[in-house]
């Protein structure tokens, strides 16, 4: 018989930590799929970061660092520098890449280092239960703004992909999101291209992943989708910051 | 024999890392040590090595991190203000086992301080500066020679032992000019690093780099097994040099550029009939504890002399722990013991 859907050979076979509904998961197999599908798992180092997924390492099958909170492009810095071939990439919450992390996130990307980042948008922290993340919506209720995010005491979320795209570091940045099947292709495909660029030496990729963390949000898994399709787009439009002609 | 060459502290510093391999620098500009990294800078395209230039310390310390999972020999270095934003790096490559070694050419603190030397950051170095229970190899090197020969050693201990190891030293050490003998090959121990996160290449199980452990059980034996590591070294790796001592009775204890001066307070001091001596701690941690007890039947009272408020005085006062009495002097702030300072402290302690 013939096999249809089996579990990437990157994507170690474990049961995973994350809450039901939650779209980390998805996002990990799509990296072990495009790892499984360019046939680079066994050159690839992750950086694992500070999140819900810190322990990711535990998943991904290629060689895993944990870095600290926020310095995980820094730590690829260091691989990438030292072992030119290999194929590395980042694993950031937007805690993690665009608050604590963020001189770090926009050096490596001005420096146009040649590696991947895989960046988790839940508008949230999830790990440490909820507290405003700089990519929190306005009037977004969270454990540190009960009353809602107020631009005013708070300030306005951040967009990476924009920002990022001012610099001239990047050859390629896009913005998917995983709230129903169509897009999530399209985000493989966008983990996959990211891979591309990097392996063909093209310089600083990054792809956006619009998440859910309906433990946190206080809703259930189907209505934490809606959200991002209803809300978060809005804020977080999809598509293609950097590199929209670039062919890998 | 070697090369005889007339050089900078810094630049040894770093010409001895490339010669001990290393090929991976990381750095951010602080005065009194940039030369290292202006060295660097020149030096690391010519032998196929990497210079960066990070956007802080910060970032400087987790590149280091990424280098030596990776398997590399790895170095930065900074000043005292430019070493506290490192802390959390060193924390997780310790927590990590990673080697590396990180240079310190320490300046008067607190705060931004100043730029002239110092030994204040002393606790820092060798109390852990970063959140944990750890340790780093801390070498004091007190010549442009030794700079050179303990830069090396550096590479090795932190290979061997899987952990950082710092070169402490002062803007004195950093900025003077000496001669310096250099070997024609280096003594470079090679060590295991199947450990290291380069790609498994298919051919093996894959390998984590990570000093996280929520079971605490777990992050207990971890801990125990670190611990077990330092014992190690503290029993096979204390270094010390003993001066004078065989008829001592007043013993100085210095390290650093203040052991030269000290050098100088015991001639001046056996020229007035003085019979002084020094004891020279060159591994700060593991503190050479073992030195004091050569010294200490014949020793009448231990004199810490430190470019500091009194920090390697408590490990002094530890291994001495109450035998004999433990004076100090010292300055601050980048200010400079002289050898009248130290012979008037002398004078007062024969005083009584
Ligand atoms: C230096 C440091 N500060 C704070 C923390 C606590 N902490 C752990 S995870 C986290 C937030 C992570 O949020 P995010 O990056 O958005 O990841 P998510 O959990 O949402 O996937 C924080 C603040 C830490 N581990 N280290
Ligand atoms: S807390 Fe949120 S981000 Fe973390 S695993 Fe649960 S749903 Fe996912
Ligand atoms: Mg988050």
């Amino acid at each position: 018989m013939a096999v249809v859907f089996d579990r990437p050979h990157a994507l170690v076979d474990i049961p995973m930590h994350y809450c039901p509904g939650c779209t980390h998961g998805i996002a990990h197999r799509l990296v072990a799929e495009a790892l499984d599908e360019l046939g680079i798992e066994g050159r690839t180092v992750g950086i694992s970061s500070v999140g819900c997924s810190y322990n990711n390492y535990f998943y991904f099958n290629c060689d895993m660092i944990q870095a600290p909170h926020g310095r995980a492009p820094a730590v690829a810095t260091g691989v990438k520098r030292s072992l030119p071939d290999s194929i590395v990439f980042t694993y950031q919450g937007d805690g993690d890449l665009a608050a604590i992390g963020t001189a770090e996130i926009v050096h490596a990307a001005a420096r146009g280092e040649n590696i991947t980042v895989i960046f988790i948008n839940n508008t949230i922290y999830g790990m440490t239960s909820g507290q405003m993340a700089p990519t929190t919506l306005l009037n977004q209720v969270t454990t540190t703004t009960p009353y809602g995010r107020d631009p005013k005491l708070h300030g306005n979320p951040i967009r990476v992909c924009e920002m990022l795209s001012t610099l001239k570091g990047p050859a390629y940045i896009e913005r998917v999101s995983l709230h129903d099947i169509k897009h999530i292709k399209k985000a493989k495909e966008a983990v996959r291209k990211a891979f591309k660029v990097q392996m063909a030496g093209k310089g600083f990729s990054l792809v956006e992943i619009l998440s859910t963390c309906p433990t946190n949000w206080g809703m259930n898994p189907l209505e934490a989708l809606d959200r991002v399709k209803n809300e978060m787009i809005e804020y977080y439009p999809l598509g293609v910051f950097a590199g929209e002609d670039l062919e890998v | 024999m070697g090369e005889r060459l007339l050089m900078k502290g810094n630049e040894v510093i770093a010409e001895a890392a490339i010669r001990a391999g290393c090929r991976h620098y990381f750095g951010y500009p602080i005065t009194p040590q940039t030369e290292i990294a202006h060295y660097m800078a020149k030096k690391m395209p010519k032998v196929g090595g990497v210079f960066l230039q990070a956007e802080s310390e910060v970032a400087a310390i987790n590149m280091v991190y990424g280098a030596a999972s990776a398997g590399k020999r790895v170095m930065t270095s900074s000043s005292s203000p430019g070493i506290s934003l490192k802390q959390e790096g060193i924390s997780y490559a310790s927590g990590s086992q990673l080697p590396a070694v990180v240079v310190n050419i320490m300046r008067g603190g607190p705060g931004l301080g100043g730029i002239q030397p110092s030994q204040s950051d002393y606790f820092q170095a060798t109390k852990g500066g970063g959140h944990g229970d750890y340790h780093m190899i801390v070498l004091a090197p007190s010549s442009v020679q030794e700079l050179y020969e303990l830069t090396v050693d550096a590479f090795n201990l932190a290979d061997q032992y899987r952990m950082v190891a710092m070169i402490l030293g002062d803007g004195v050490l950093g900025q003077m000019m000496e001669v310096v003998n250099f070997r024609d090959e280096e003594p470079i121990v090679e060590t295991d690093k199947s450990w290291c996160a380069c790609g498994h290449g298919m051919k093996r199980e894959h390998n984590t780099i990570t000093s996280i452990h929520l079971d605490p059980a777990v992050l207990e034996q971890w801990n125990i097994n670190l611990q077990n590591k330092y014992k190690t070294i503290c029993e096979k790796e204390q270094r010390y040099e003993i001066y004078k001592c065989d008829d001592a009775e007043i013993i100085i204890v210095a390290y650093g550029s203040v052991a030269r001066i000290a050098k100088n307070v015991v001639q001046v001091a056996r020229e007035e009939g003085i019979k002084v001596g020094l004891l020279r701690p060159i591994t700060l941690w593991p503190f050479p504890v073992k030195a004091f007890e050569q010294v200490m039947d014949r020793a009448k009272a231990f004199l810490t002399v430190e470019m500091s408020s009194g920090q390697m005085l408590e490990d002094v006062m530890l291994a001495v722990n109450g035998r004999k009495p433990v004076y100090f002097t010292g300055r601050m702030g980048g200010m400079i013991p002289r050898v009248d300072d130290v012979m008037a402290k002398i004078k007062e302690i024969m005083a009584g």
